[in-house]
């Protein structure tokens, strides 16, 4: 099945569930017709703290950048005895 | 008795006429026991890569560098396919030549894959034990935003769908590539979304990602659209 087809069965699912609701007044309609809207405030905010811790725990190597510089240095002096243009740019 | 696996390394070039000469003998030095060959597609590089890479042939043999050049531009996802057509061993690496994807990952790749039976083992930079430098905040929050943009809509199954440092078994590439039309790094995240669906089995590494240490990066701003379009298109599509 295709991805969108998974996700729109998703949402039709849930807005099922919302037309029930509305219909029944098991909750008071005034709550129900909000219910969309703190859905999508939640997922809102659902996306920006995973951003954000996201961000926070970002990993970073700056170490690399040194071995890399190392590896560089030892790549040259091998290729250039060996016959390779290894001039700077 | 196990079959000698043979990996075809993929490395698609422009302009990298230092990069290659490094990222080549870095391949040599962290794979020393393994059946591999190097296959070089340059897009018709003005700065003289293809002369560099002909060095190279040299120094390491052409039967292990093979330089499949094509005459100008023609887009990542066709260098690929290119390389392919050439590729004579059974396992695929696809990498950059700007020396961000460090060769020395190149034994965890294959391990991986040894020791899961997986198709696509993808290297990832999200995870604890890889990582990027070189990236400021909003470069980092640019990718931190996609990502999660990313996983939401589409649920990949990975946690790195841009990257484009990966182990293919050959038939599976032949397949997936075969069915994505999309360009850019746009075709990589399509590449191993298309993957996921059709259920293929995919492991990840960590990686390390040094950005551009030689040479010029090639992200811009109208970046950002690119990715919206990409992604309402794999949306729908995958």
């Amino acid at each position: 099945m295709k991805h969108i087809v998974k996700i729109m069965t998703l949402l039709v699912g849930i807005s099922a569930l919302w037309f029930g609701l509305l219909k029944t007044s098991m909750v008071p309609s005034s709550h129900t017709l909000l219910l969309p809207i703190y859905f999508i405030m939640c997922l809102g905010c659902y996306g920006l703290l995973m951003v954000g811790v996201g961000l926070m725990r970002f990993p970073t190597c700056p170490q690399e950048a040194l071995l890399l510089q190392q590896d560089v240095i030892e790549a040259k002096g091998y290729l250039k005895q060996r016959g390779v243009d290894v001039g700077s740019e | 008795m196990a079959e000698r696996n043979k990996y075809s390394i993929i490395i698609p070039t422009y302009n990298e006429r230092l990069n290659i000469a490094l990222v080549v003998f870095l391949v040599f030095k962290h794979l020393r026991d393994v059946d591999f060959e190097i296959i070089v597609v340059d897009d018709g590089s003005p700065d003289g890569t293809q002369e560099v890479v002909k060095q190279l042939q040299q120094v390491y043999g052409e039967d292990r560098i093979l330089l499949r050049a094509r005459p100008k531009k023609l887009g990542l996802g066709t260098a690929y396919s290119h390389g392919l057509k050439h590729a004579s061993g059974n396992f695929v690496v696809i990498m950059d030549a700007d020396l961000s994807h460090h060769p020395k990952y190149l034994p965890s790749f294959i391990k991986k894959q040894l020791e899961t039976g997986a198709s696509i083992v993808t290297g990832t930079r999200y995870v604890k034990g890889g990582g990027v430098h070189g990236w400021n905040l909003m470069r980092k929050l640019t990718s931190r935003g996609a990502n999660v943009l990313a996983q939401t809509l589409l649920w990949p199954g990975v946690s790195d769908l841009t990257g484009s440092f990966r182990l293919y078994r050959k038939s599976v590439l032949e397949d997936i590539i075969s069915s994505c039309v999309s360009k850019g790094y746009v075709f990589q995240m399509e590449m191993i979304v298309r993957a996921s669906r059709k259920g293929y089995h995919i492991e990840e590494v960590p990686i390390t990602f040094v950005d551009r240490v030689y040479g010029s990066s090639k992200l811009g701003g109208s970046e950002i659209v690119e990715y919206l379009k990409g992604l309402a298109y794999l949306l729908v599509t995958t």
